[in-house]
């Protein structure tokens, strides 16, 4: 693991406070997972920051090993890792997400 | 190279021995998957320590053989 992807995974979610590791970029994912999120966060008006992995094979790579997570998208809210495709919606499903945003004080709409 | 589903299935339970576990293979390429696994050892994990629980019983295969496997987890209900 090379120190300057960890430390540019970490200014990206400290600096931002929702951010997706994503194929593609939000208003063109490349892979139905990640356009899964995206509609997510979208359909709550969250703002957040994509970034495009298909772009970056350091920080591709990087931030799997960052999460030890083995799968793109992902999901970091105030620097920490929430989750990929699948928890992204069952806790949407289950009010959980909103219920995070709410906690982390960021601006969402019930839609 | 894809993954038969009997063979994720092994993995998950040698991995994590009480799970129940449920492979469905999403387009007949086996090549998309999407599991389901009850385990006792998931109380008081968070979806994201369950998820990755289940992640490292594969060893690293997903890397090179599977291209996506949906994670639904949970605990028994007499848990």
């Amino acid at each position: 693991m090379s120190d300057t992807v960890n430390a540019r995974i970490e200014d990206e979610i400290n600096n931002n406070d929702v951010v997706v590791f994503m194929k593609g970029n939000p208003m063109f994912p490349q892979c139905g997972f990640s356009a899964a999120v995206v509609g997510v966060l979208t359909h709550m008006q969250v703002k957040f920051k994509g970034i495009d992995v298909l772009q970056d094979a350091e920080i591709r790579e990087g931030i799997k090993a960052y999460s030890s997570w083995p799968t793109i998208p992902q999901l970091y809210v105030k620097g920490e890792f929430v989750g990929g495709c699948d928890i992204i919606r069952e806790m949407h499903e289950a009010g959980e997400l909103q219920a995070l945003f709410g906690d982390k004080a960021i601006a969402f709409s019930e839609g | 190279m894809a993954m038969e589903a009997a063979e994720i299935e092994h993995l998950i339970k040698t991995g994590l021995p009480d799970a129940e576990v449920h492979i469905e293979d999403l387009r007949g390429d086996g090549d998309h998957y999407a599991a389901r696994v009850i385990s006792k050892s998931f109380v008081g994990k968070s979806r994201v320590q369950q998820h990755q629980m289940v992640y490292a019983t594969l060893k690293g295969s997903m890397d090179q053989a599977l291209h996506a496997l949906g994670l639904q987890t949970s605990i028994p209900e007499d848990a």
